[in-house]
């Protein structure tokens, strides 16, 4: 996610998640990770109208685009914060875009990945060092 | 990086502020489709004091003004204004703009502020006629208040009759409390309202003014965000997007602004007496998805084979329509409304019908 900066405006950034540079947030759960942008990545994109995910069942590599996410003025790229196969995709978001804006952390999540490596996790930026990175 | 004077307003209401055509503007306030929808029916305020005003002056204004503009100036009297377009000497267009006739002898010509610049030095050279000019951007504020309620909102602020303003008219007056505003039957989302030129001095006031006057109406401050999806709903076009140095006013539909009469010798007239008589290989269309997706500047327009037969010059997600709208140059055999054609986003050919804008049904 390009064109990001800073903002005056306290954004939430739960302390159980983690986080990668491109402003997602990654739920580890066992060897499922859960993922979907931050409060900080909704409130710069705006009103977000499509979010298009059509790679269910694909084993992607880290770093890999696995969707796109439109707003009314952008569109950006939404990348694999770890290697796996997306086991599921969030279809709410296809009716309701709009819960990304709303939700980021709940019913705005995108997709679950079975993580191939699940050592990868360690790689994730903490709470702490993503609020330092979004200043 | 310039501010316009309601800057620290906009700061106050927690715009998202970007820059623009060298201003720091307010893109939005709290989110463009919130920002759309009051406009469509309620009312909205924007600051657009980053536009251009240019005063021509003088015995021979008119004469200028006829001959940079590509409509017939001799129509307007005293009181009205016109939508124009300065075409270059190779047939493009070095802005779109409108002409207010505001007093004998006296025009106001306001321009793109991404074309302030180019425009005053296109405007200076070709003053043969010794026109008196004089650039009055640094001291003029814009305010737009648009939207259903906006007559009601403004009537409450100013003696002036607002309902005997008509469309593309103007009157100069008190406007919450400050003189010589000048009040304009115009705008640019095509849900009506008018447009305020007033002194920098006077504007943050008016505009708490409007604000406050608006309350009860549901009026919304918007930002350049929701300007653009209004002003493409209702099939507006945009210099920089959908109007270029090298696109001529007779293939982007303004051959309703090109006046081919007597009398009106403007630049590069000849050139589009051709096209007219002859037709033109590509025009600006509009069209709507037909399937998920939001067509984007610079996405290719393609037909059922993939073959390339245009480029989308804006698009976004309708808000009133919740589809991808746009419009772009495409060429000839694919005009007619209902046509088939194809958007190429990412890669994938995204369904989509030829329309005739407004893409929305506006009172």
């Amino acid at each position: 996610m390009e064109r990001i900066h800073k903002q005056q405006i306290v954004m939430n950034i739960p302390e159980n998640l983690k986080f990668t540079k491109d402003h997602e947030w990654v739920k580890i759960d066992g060897g499922v990770a859960i993922v979907g942008i931050t409060d900080f990545a909704q409130n710069e994109l705006g009103d977000i109208v499509f979010v298009e995910i059509e790679t269910e069942d694909e084993d992607l590599e880290k770093e890999e685009v696995f969707g796109t996410i439109e707003a009314v003025k952008t569109v950006s790229d939404l990348y694999m914060p770890v290697s796996g196969k997306i086991i599921e995709v969030n279809e709410e978001l296809e009716n309701e875009p709009e819960k990304v804006n709303k939700e980021p952390y709940d019913g705005g999540w995108m997709v679950k990945i079975e993580m191939a490596d699940p050592d990868q996790a360690e790689d994730l930026l903490s709470a702490a060092q993503y609020k330092e990175l979004i200043g | 990086m310039q501010k316009t004077v309601l800057y620290d307003i906009h700061k106050q209401l927690g715009a998202k502020i970007v820059p623009f055509a060298g201003f720091e503007m307010p893109v939005e306030y709290g989110g463009i489709n919130v920002e759309h929808m009051a406009v469509r029916e309620a009312a909205g305020i924007f600051d657009v004091s980053h536009m251009g005003e240019f005063w021509v002056k003088g015995p021979n204004a008119f004469d200028l003004i006829q001959s940079v503009t590509s409509n017939d100036l001799s129509v307007i009297p005293v009181g009205k204004a016109q939508y124009s377009c300065m075409p270059n000497d190779e047939g493009g267009i070095v802005d779109d703009l409108i002409v207010y006739h505001y007093e004998d002898e006296k025009y106001m010509l306001v321009v793109n502020a991404s074309n302030m610049d180019k425009d005053w030095n296109w405007i200076n050279a070709k003053n043969s006629f010794a026109a008196e000019l004089e650039n009055a951007s640094d001291k003029m504020s814009l305010i737009a208040v648009q939207g259903p309620k906006a007559g009601e909102i403004l009537q409450k602020l100013t003696p002036l009759d607002l309902v005997s303003i008509p469309f593309y008219a103007f009157a100069t007056g008190e406007m919450a409390g400050k003189s010589d505003v000048i009040i304009s039957n115009t705008g640019y989302t095509g849900s009506g309202g008018f447009e305020l030129y007033l002194y920098n001095e006077d504007a943050a006031d008016v505009w708490q003014a409007i604000m406050e006057a608006g309350k009860e109406y549901g009026l919304m401050p918007a930002g350049l965000g929701a300007r653009d999806t209004l002003r493409l709903e209702a099939g507006l076009a945009l210099y920089g997007n959908d109007l270029t140095d090298s696109s001529s006013p007779v293939e982007a539909n303004l051959g309703w602004i090109t006046k081919l009469v007597d009398g009106n010798d403007f630049t590069s007239r000849p050139l589009f007496e051709k096209q007219k008589a002859e037709g033109v290989d590509k025009r600006l269309k509009g069209f709507v998805l037909e399937e998920r997706g939001i067509p984007r500047k610079g996405y290719e327009i393609v037909d059922a084979d993939g073959n390339a037969i245009g480029e989308v010059t804006s698009g976004t997600m309708s808000p009133m329509l919740k589809k991808g709208i746009g419009m772009g140059y495409v060429k000839s055999g694919f005009w007619k409304t209902d046509t088939e054609v194809f958007i190429r986003i990412r890669n994938k050919d995204v369904k989509a019908k030829i329309v005739k804008p407004p893409f929305v049904k506006l009172k």
